[in-house]
């Protein structure tokens, strides 16, 4: 058993409406990989299936070794799952040092909190010198750094991201992803949803394509585009469509 | 120089004296703020929850003679976080998604649920002319009097200290401690404080149990003001506190309990002061009296009204809620046409069974009684258009009805006017009324709507009733305020089965015109807002029109209601009829029973008035049994347990919307459905059960076939 985490015919939904259908995949530790598709089609479901934010109602998680099915979210961050859920991913209405203690008070320890809010400031210094604005008032780019400066100092073993490049604007999607390269220096393996296919690819080792809630494709992350393509192309008129594999 | 030290020295005792009372307004907007903030809850069921530890305490000390300290501790630190700790588990943890106007109402339904809970298994009785003990020894007994001027007793003292204590506690628990900040990520979002590795379920919990503990504290602390322990009172207090705590925008702990002190010390102003200036401006006379105990209300309403960022003041959404399932839509469910068509000939049929039978062989106090339902259904109609169409909370429902009796009362009693034609002069003044109010009321939105109309319904109880020329002023204290049974040509609706046949048509004309309303333009603006009212106006509608035009035919139909009422009692009885309180019962029965339908209304209404006779004291078993002497033992049952009922009732609010009686109907013929497929063993057509699949790709590579997802209409085609 060496994967970080890993995906066992995986089902999962909302309510009445069911999402993924048997997903199964493995992430090795300190390894990158994408997830990629059209919208809709499960990407964040897989990403709040992988932090415990949403139950699989079949199949199973493990995560380094242990079963965490159906654990809550919390125990996952404690086992070393960072998430940056898509969209507004802080606290609105805490202030910017404010988030980072609620964080940091648990992984680091009363001790080490302010050595470890010294460090994200020391990483981001614009977050420093907004250290007591409403994060709610930061700009966008601002609020993904402030959730980047987190997950950075957190060192997690895992990090999920979702649409972290969304509406943000090109520069600071540039900067978005060289910390997220940093991060995989440090050996933390990543897990990535984004429709900016060619960022993802160039950050990634491996892809996941995704149609309809399951799997499609899984190979090296530089194949994947070309997966992607021909599966739009496929799905585009189904009727006149046959299964090429 | 001598009026310069006598104004001076005035003034100071008008501080001083104001001082205790602002105490108690602070400390309830703190406890209401410290709610607020750990759970995110606009809890008007605070006062329920100060109003039991309280009677507790009252209990242990008083009644069981238990020293001091374990009353303390039993009320403060046991039963109140018990309270609190239930509360969380079995209510709030579950509306977490739930819309701030569910919440709402269901707080409502417990601040009239948990009083009566905690009557029934303690059996205690609010006592009147016996006042409670505080915390200190001889808290009532001892004085100290620091500057000469106004003397302050030991349990005001220790309210003081106890309140501003526990503002720089909460402060200090908020600035500086962990749990103070993941009780506030909390509120924000409990599944974002998950991802950081926090339970939030558990800190949820712990928010509760403070706050509800605090809650107990500051029942406890005021109860010596009291000389009842009657959970209304507390339930005003509370009212009066959220204008406190609206000062400080429902967030700030200083600036609540500021705004409380600055609440006793204008007051207390006043009532010095006005009495002398109304010696020489004879026109502020009729305002001296009144308006003392109206302040709260004015600065509340005053303050919603013209205090732009409160309505801005919007809560900061969950970025993770799309995790959860969606809630239930609020328009969902229209029925389908064939089987409700069928049911509804059977239900005429039974109920016109019923009136034939009521009408023939009813004695007097049945009629009484039936006639009271027919009465509050066609009330209960406002709450049918304003909270069922609308989708907004009025909490002064009961004050339209009341302008309506009174308006009768007026013009048939004092002037002549024929009673019906008063009657729908009540209903038209009740209207208009509504219409100015929902002015700068419905544009503050929900939570805001439902306290402002509760400060308007406060208002109006505080200074309107005690107007000679509007409500009878205090010669209705004595005489009370008859109101006359119409004479229509030959028919004189003194003979109680008339009344009973002209209650039965106005009900009718109203539910039809109800219907209408429903089904019509109006109808359907109110439904599209409700769905979304940027989508709305983005297509043209314009929702405050469409919203005042509910509120003023929901303030009609509560006038015309109002008016009936007081011409069955024939007297308005604005006390135990009308009074804020006595209407939020109102709401709980429509909003538990179906707040969509005529027929929810109606239920309602037979609830308000048959429940207890005929459940409750076990009639309806001993009809069963053919003997009222087989009727076992366990009747008659406490008509308090109709309060537990129906205020528990509302917690369904947020997921069934639709009330009680329509959610049972729809189980039902899901069952019926899902068991007539099994027999023909082929799908029907797809009901509002069926889940929603995605539909799967026929091109998918798996040679597995998709049956359990495959929506049920596709197989049939």
């Amino acid at each position: 058993m060496t994967e970080l985490l890993r995906f066992a015919n995986v089902s999962a939904g909302y309510g009445p409406f069911r999402a993924l259908f048997d997903v199964s995949f493995d992430i090795q530790p300190g390894e990158a990989v994408a997830l990629l598709g059209a919208n809709g089609v499960g990407k964040t479901t897989i990403a709040r299936v992988a932090t415990g934010l949403l139950a699989p109602s079949s199949g199973t998680v493990t995560f380094g070794g242990t079963d965490l099915t159906g654990a809550a979210a919390h125990r996952f961050a404690r086992a070393g799952v960072a998430h940056a859920p898509e969209g507004r991913s802080v606290f609105a209405t805490l202030s910017v040092e404010e988030n980072l203690r609620l964080s940091f008070r648990r992984s680091k320890g009363r001790a080490g909190v302010d050595a470890a809010v010294g460090q994200a400031f020391e990483l981001f210094p614009a977050l420093g010198q907004r250290h007591r604005q409403i994060a709610g008032t930061l700009s966008g780019g601002q609020q993904r750094m402030l959730a980047m400066a987190r997950v950075i100092v957190e060192e997690p073993r895992l990090l999920v991201a979702d649409e972290l490049s969304l509406g943000l604007a090109p520069i600071i999607v540039d900067e978005v992803y060289r910390n997220l390269d940093r991060l995989r220096q440090h050996g933390c393996a990543l897990l990535i949803v984004e429709q900016h296919v060619g960022h993802a690819v160039a950050l990634c080792d491996r892809a996941v394509v995704l149609d309809r809630g399951r799997t499609t494709w899984i190979g090296p992350a530089d194949q994947a585009s070309e997966r992607l393509v021909r599966n739009l192309f496929q799905t585009e008129s189904p009727m006149e469509n046959s299964p090429t594999e | 120089m001598t009026l310069a030290a006598t104004l001076g020295s005035d003034l100071l005792r008008a501080l001083l004296q104001g001082t205790p009372p602002g105490t108690v307004y602070a400390l309830i907007a703190l406890g209401f703020v410290l709610t607020y903030k750990t759970s995110g809850v606009f809890n008007l069921a605070f006062g329920a929850q100060a109003s039991i530890s309280a009677a507790m305490y009252y209990k242990a000390h008083t009644d069981w003679r238990w020293p001091i300290l374990p009353a303390l501790i039993v009320s403060v630190f046991v039963l109140a976080p018990g309270v609190g700790l239930l509360l969380e588990r079995l209510v709030f943890r579950h509306l977490r998604t739930a819309s701030s106007v569910a919440k709402i109402v269901v707080t409502l339904g417990l601040s009239i649920a948990v009083p009566s809970i905690f009557e029934l298994v303690f059996q205690f009785q609010g006592v009147a002319g016996r006042t409670p003990e505080g915390i200190v020894p001889n808290g009532a007994g001892v004085y100290y009097d620091p500057f000469g001027v106004y003397p302050f007793s030991r349990n005001e003292l220790m309210t003081m200290a106890v309140a501003v204590t526990a503002m720089l506690g909460l402060a200090a628990l908020f600035k500086f401690s962990a749990l103070g900040l993941q009780m506030r990520a909390v509120v924000e979002s409990p599944r974002m404080t998950e991802l950081n590795g926090i339970r939030a379920d558990r800190v949820s919990a712990l928010s509760w149990a403070l706050s509800s503990s605090f809650a107990g504290m500051a029942g406890v602390l005021i109860a010596p003001r009291f000389n009842t322990l009657a959970a209304p009172d507390f339930f005003n207090l509370v009212v009066v506190a959220i204008a406190a705590a609206v000062l400080g925008k429902l967030v700030s702990l200083p600036r609540a309990l500021v705004g409380g002190f600055c609440l006793g010390w204008i007051i207390a102003l006043l009532g010095t002061f006005l009495p002398r200036w109304s010696r020489t401006q004879t026109w502020l006379r009729p305002f001296q009296e009144n308006l003392t105990p109206s302040v709260p209300f004015l600065v509340l309403f005053g303050v919603l009204v013209f205090w732009p960022a409160i309505r801005r003041a919007r809560e900061a959404s969950d970025p993770l809620s799309g995790v959860d399932p969606p809630p239930s839509s609020v328009g969902s469910g229209a029925r389908g046409a064939s089987r409700p068509r069928f049911s509804r000939v059977i239900g005429l049929a039974l109920l016109v069974g019923i009136g034939v039978i009521v009408f023939i062989r009813a004695d007097t106090s049945w009629i009484f009684l039936v006639t009271q339902a027919v009465v509050m259904s066609t009330i209960y109609l406002s709450v049918t258009v304003i909270t069922g169409l609308a989708g907004q909370i009025s909490l002064c429902q009961g004050t339209f009805a009341a302008i309506g009796g009174f308006t009768v009362f007026q013009l048939a009693d004092r002037h002549g006017v024929s009673v019906l034609l008063a009657a729908v002069i009540g209903a038209v003044i009740a209207a208009a009324v509504g219409a100015v109010l929902s002015l700068p009321v419905l544009r503050l939105g929900g939570v805001w709507t439902a306290v402002a109309t509760l400060a308007f319904a406060y208002l109006f109880d505080s200074v309107l009733v005690k107007i000679s020329w509007i409500c009878g002023g205090g010669t209705s204290l004595l005489q009370g305020t008859r109101v006359p049974r119409p004479v229509v040509g030959p028919w004189d609706f003194a003979d109680d089965r008339s009344f009973l046949v002209l209650t039965v048509i106005v009900f009718i004309v109203v539910a039809f015109a109800v219907t209408q309303i429903r089904s019509g333009t109006v109808g359907r603006t109110l439904s599209a807002i409700s769905g979304s009212e940027v989508a709305a106006e983005s297509i043209g509608i314009s929702p405050a029109r469409a919203r005042v035009t509910a509120f003023a035919v929901s303030a009609f139909i509560a006038g015309l209601g109002g008016a009936l009422l007081s011409i069955h009692q024939r007297n308005v009885n604005y006390g135990s009829n009308f009074s804020p309180f006595a209407a939020l019962f109102w709401l709980v029965l429509v909003v538990s029973l179906g707040a969509r339908t005529v027929q929810g209304a109606a239920q309602a209404g037979a609830a308000f008035s048959l429940f207890d006779t005929l459940i409750l004291r076990g009639t309806f078993m001993g009809w069963i049994l053919r003997s009222s002497k087989r009727i076992p033992e366990i009747f008659p049952i406490n008509p308090k347990w109709r309060f537990v009922f129906f205020g528990l009732g509302t917690i369904q609010f947020a997921r069934h919307p639709e009330g009680l009686v329509e959610h049972g109907k729809r189980q039902m013929r899901r069952r019926v459905d899902a068991l007539r497929k099994r027999r023909t063993g082929s799908g029907g057509s797809i009901d509002d059960a069926s889940p929603v699949s995605t539909p799967q790709p026929s091109s998918e590579p798996s040679n597995e076939t998709d049956t359990a997802v495959v929506p049920v209409g596709e197989t049939t085609r």
